[in-house]
């Protein structure tokens, strides 16, 4: 699993404050623990600073990488703000996220293509705005796929968002959902895929437990990358036990060393 | 009227068959329609709206309500006349421009509706002009402005100011994850609401 760190984003408690304030230790301090974690990219994310993303976003890449040997996961839907932060990122960076949405898509793709990014793609466009099934879903994601491949994105940096919903609202979104990384893999194998989990359990209890749940099944429905918060123990715990169930992860070698750390236990 | 009052239990139970079986029990025995559906059907979802403010009840829970709620309704609808079941007001809904969630304004839309009041939903990505039109034409009580995206406030705060210059006489509410009492506050929306439950209780405030 491609394990994206969620823990830098100003919609969080306490981090806009710090990232207003250009707190830098608090800042470095989050990358530092969630690389820790396994995090294999650190999300950055200030888009409800909304006077100021331009210049945070920036800021926000060089102090994470300052930090932290990893590259960041640039998250705005601001195709300027992406611009500016793109220019302070060293090594391969992941953008996220382009929609088929057709503004959206003209002014990030260019972005991508400079900067040879990895992209996450949400499975969204104009006609039909949020999948309600799968099929709509699946046909979406592969437009998107099939567009960004003729202009040019090699398949390997295409990273689909089969944009995940509560089922507290509409049951059938969690099959939805597995149906719909399931269509898309089907048709593209070698392609990534890449979420948030969380939206799944909105206006339920015991989010964690739906959370970690869901993603179980969504990794078996061929998920291989998620945003999360690499220090929930619970389900990085969860990630490393579906990785040896379904043969990814040889000799359990990352599984052993998990329970040697002692991140197995809680 | 021990009979109403069980089907208030039984639509906050959200037993639909339950439901059913009492609203033609209550028209059996000659209740007037208005009063099935005032103070039991609407009093129901009156008193599930706070259950579901508070914490008591989930999602889910108030939706089998309103589900069970509907079918009540789908029975007595036809023998519905003009001025049996007085509208607690109408409301004008959509999610602005650029933005095209609507999982959160839908819900509104639903305990707004399911609480008495009449409910006309713009749908997504609704730009300005459109929200002007609705209003002239329905000429509703309250107008709802909804955005997921921090990157829709800006459309958010531009509806809100398009339609207070039209000088309406519409209350104009907002909500959305992004939004708050500030934001609301800044751009001169008249009220915020934080889920489907506060939205009823704010539009009855802006009611009375």
């Amino acid at each position: 699993m491609i394990i994206v760190g969620e823990k830098i984003n100003t919609s969080l408690k306490g981090v806009s404050e710090a990232i207003k304030a250009r707190d830098v230790e608090f800042v470095k301090g989050r990358a530092i623990a969630q690389a820790e974690n396994g995090a294999n990219y650190i999300d950055v994310n200030c888009g409800t600073l909304i006077n100021e993303e331009v210049e945070a976003l920036p800021w926000l890449v060089r102090t994470v990488q300052e930090a932290v040997d990893r590259p960041c996961c640039i998250d705005s839907p601001n195709h300027l703000a992406l611009a500016a932060a793109l220019k302070e990122h060293r090594g391969k960076p992941l953008i996220n996220s382009i929609t088929a949405e057709k503004e959206r898509y003209e002014n990030i793709l260019p972005l991508v293509k400079e900067y040879q990014a990895g992209i996450i793609a949400l499975v969204m466009d104009d006609e039909h705005g949020m999948p309600k099934d799968a099929e709509t879903g699946i046909t979406v994601g592969i437009k998107l796929i099939e567009s960004l491949l003729k202009d040019g994105v090699p398949l390997d940096d295409i990273y689909i968002d089969p944009l995940i919903q509560p089922v507290s609202t509409s049951a059938e979104m969690g099959l939805v959902a597995t149906d719909t990384i399931r269509g898309i893999r089907k048709a593209y194998p070698e392609v990534h895929f890449m979420c948030g989990l969380s939206n799944v359990s909105y206006g339920l209890p015991k989010r964690g437990l739906l959370n970690r749940t869901f993603l179980i099944m969504c990794m078996f429905a061929g998920l291989d990358g998620a945003i999360l918060d690499p220090g929930n123990l619970e389900m990085m715990g969860a990630i490393r036990a579906a990785e040896v169930l379904m043969n990814q992860d040889q000799f359990a070698t990352n599984y052993l060393d998990a329970f040697r750390k002692g991140l197995l236990e809680f | 009227m021990e009979l109403i009052l069980k089907l208030r239990e039984q639509v906050i139970e959200g037993e639909e068959e339950q439901v059913v079986e009492l609203v033609k029990e209550a028209l059996d025995r000659g209740i007037d329609v208005g009063t099935i559906v005032q103070d039991g059907l609407i009093e129901a979802m009156n008193i599930v709206g706070p259950k579901m403010a508070s914490g008591e009840l989930f999602i889910p829970e108030v939706l089998r309500c309103a589900e069970a709620m509907k079918e009540g309704l789908e029975i007595v609808k036809p023998m519905l006349k003009a001025g049996d079941v007085k509208s607690k007001g109408k409301v004008v809904i959509g999610t602005v421009k650029g933005d095209l969630h609507d999982i959160g304004k839908n819900l509104v839309a639903m305990m707004l509706e399911s609480s008495g009041f009449e409910v006309i939903d713009l749908g997504i990505s609704q730009p300005e002009e459109n929200f002007i039109r609705a209003v002239e034409e329905h000429n509703p009580d309250i107008v709802g402005v909804s955005a997921l995206l921090t990157t829709t406030l800006p459309a958010m705060r531009d509806t809100v100011k398009v339609l207070k210059e039209k000088g309406i006489s519409a209350k104009v509410i907002v909500g959305g994850a992004p939004v708050d009492e500030d934001f609301a506050r800044e751009i001169g929306a008249d009220g915020y609401a934080f889920d489907g439950a506060e939205a009823v209780l704010l539009a009855k405030k802006l009611m009375a």
